[in-house]
């Protein structure tokens, strides 16, 4: 984002403004308080008021300037009400990660219509809206910055256990792509983040629910770190994302998932 | 899961093979502001003591081993001086590189032979002595220096592309092999960066095509490969592991 040749505050990200959907549990709140601890003032948009209220005040404790906005991304006039507030309140944005995401377990012989539109309209759609939200913003001031599409290994895989989430997080990743080569002029870079299995709410039915444990015993046994990754394990991705640090990156994925893609 | 990204690399030891110029040197210099201690193992002795004087400017403990990675009984030996001068070795960046642009249908074979024993074999027994020593301490970290090549086709440097190619299954491998350790098999794929091996394409028609390929519109410098470097060197990636990053400025996705 700018021509600092030294690594020294490589990874700052002081001063920057950032905007994580779904930032309130799970990995986005992860990337959120990463995001807040180099630096960045942070905003959550989520849909559940008591969990951002928790999230806000974790974010507050590691002193940062913070925002959180009950937002349904499926509800576009709401995203882009949201989107105007987040630069109002905490100043233009330099930093969008697209998290926010949710999948249905069901097979493509079973999933309706509504479902699938359901699954695409927060996974990808709102994804783009706030690309093109944010690259507007971020194109008119000159300054640069990044986005970062959080989407999963199953965006590189076929499964028949929650496919419409897969055609989504693939569609993201070329998203990523696309916006990178129209955005490079404009020293913007746009990368994916992709994770494996980690200890969220969204993997309960895997880790817990006794009717997937053959598909749980395969997983473990398929990541040769042998575990789920720890939501804070994602910190770092995150913050090297954001930061100077990735600069001569964009359009590419990064997959953090215990080796399980390369087994 | 509050605890802060970190990319500090103090106390910790690295070794970086080709490390006296180009990407490899950008790293080191990376490695060495991060706060480790870095050892550059190369060959041209002259580059070797300019690229140690950069290092010690940052105040870091730093040492250079001439070596030819091709000579496989120097491998060895190499590894042990830079323990024995800077602590046990927590990470190895495998970049030394060698280009040849023969052509399949002309080139001797020992063009290839050289290439593969430099850029692939070398990188295998080193990764391979390095593992064995992070084995009973339980962490370390391996970043192989890929290429655009690893994945495109090159109508010139065949062998470069094959060598380049295989050691993005190497890290693979070693990654599953290793990942039970604790130890995390990278590999990071510069796109084109500004370096002596670039510098004579700049002559050539192709490089017009490379820019015009490249989103950035430009190289990239040595510098920029630090950040990814540091990255996959540090804690922050200790779930990263068997993956290839690509450091190009879009050229690879275009």
């Amino acid at each position: 984002m700018d021509s600092d040749s030294s690594t020294r505050n490589l990874f700052d990200l002081s001063g920057r403004v950032a905007l994580v959907t779904g930032g309130n549990r799970g990995l986005g709140r992860a990337l959120a308080l990463a995001l807040a601890e180099a630096g960045a003032a942070v905003a959550i948009l989520a849909r559940d008021e008591a969990k951002n209220r928790e999230t806000l005040a974790l974010l507050q404790a590691r002193g940062a300037r913070a925002l959180a906005r009950k937002t349904d991304l499926a509800d576009r006039p709401q995203v882009a009400a949201a989107f105007a507030a987040v630069e109002r309140e905490l100043g233009p944005l330099d930093i969008l990660v697209n998290n926010a995401g949710f999948a249905i377990l069901k097979g493509v012989l079973d999933q309706t219509d509504e479902e699938w539109d359901q699954v695409l309209e927060t996974n990808l759609t709102a994804a783009f809206r706030l690309a093109r939200m944010a690259a507007r913003s971020m194109a008119a001031r000159g300054r640069g910055g990044k986005i970062i599409n959080v989407s999963s290994i199953a965006g590189n895989f076929g499964t028949p256990i929650f496919p419409s989430y897969a055609v989504a997080k693939g569609g993201l990743q070329q998203l990523t792509r696309c916006l990178a080569l129209e955005l490079a002029p404009h020293h913007i870079q746009v990368n994916s983040l992709l994770p494996g299995w980690f200890t969220t709410d969204m993997t309960d039915w895997i880790r817990n629910w006794p009717e997937y444990a053959e598909a749980l015993k395969e997983m473990i046994q398929r990541t040769p770190r042998g575990r789920f990754g720890d939501p804070g394990e994602l910190a770092g991705a995150a913050v090297f994302l954001a930061s100077r640090a990735s600069d001569h990156m964009t359009g590419a994925d990064l997959v953090i998932d215990g080796g399980f893609s390369v087994r | 899961m509050s605890a802060p990204a970190t990319f500090d690399l103090s106390g910790r030891v690295a070794a970086v093979t080709g490390g006296n110029g180009g990407i490899g040197l950008g790293i080191a210099r990376g490695f060495a502001e991060a706060g480790a201690a870095v050892a550059i193992l190369a060959r041209n002795e002259a580059k070797n003591r300019a690229a140690l004087a950069q290092l010690n400017a940052f105040g870091a403990r730093a040492l250079a081993v001439r070596l030819d990675v091709t000579d496989r009984a120097a491998l060895a030996p190499a590894l042990a001086e830079v323990e024995r001068a800077l602590g046990p070795l927590e990470i190895l960046v495998n970049n030394a590189g060698l280009a040849r642009a023969v052509g399949a249908t002309r080139g001797e074979l020992e063009d290839w032979d050289r290439v593969l024993e430099t850029n692939l074999n070398a990188a295998f027994i080193l990764a391979r002595l390095a593992a064995r020593a992070m084995l009973p301490r339980r962490r370390g970290k391996i970043i192989n220096i890929g290429s655009e090549y690893s994945l495109f086709g090159n109508p010139l440097a065949h062998s470069y592309a094959a060598s380049k190619g295989a050691l993005i299954q190497l890290t693979k491998s070693l990654a599953v092999e290793l990942a039970p350790h604790n130890i995390q098999v990278n590999a990071l794929v510069p796109g084109w960066i500004e370096s002596d091996m670039t510098a004579p394409m700049k002559s050539r028609p192709f490089y017009q095509e490379v820019l015009r390929r490249t989103p950035a519109g430009r190289l990239g410098t040595p510098a920029e490969c630090a950040g990814a470097a540091i990255f996959l060197a540090s804690p922050a990636a200790d779930f990263v592991t068997g993956a290839t990053l690509f450091v190009d400025g879009g050229y690879s996705i275009k």
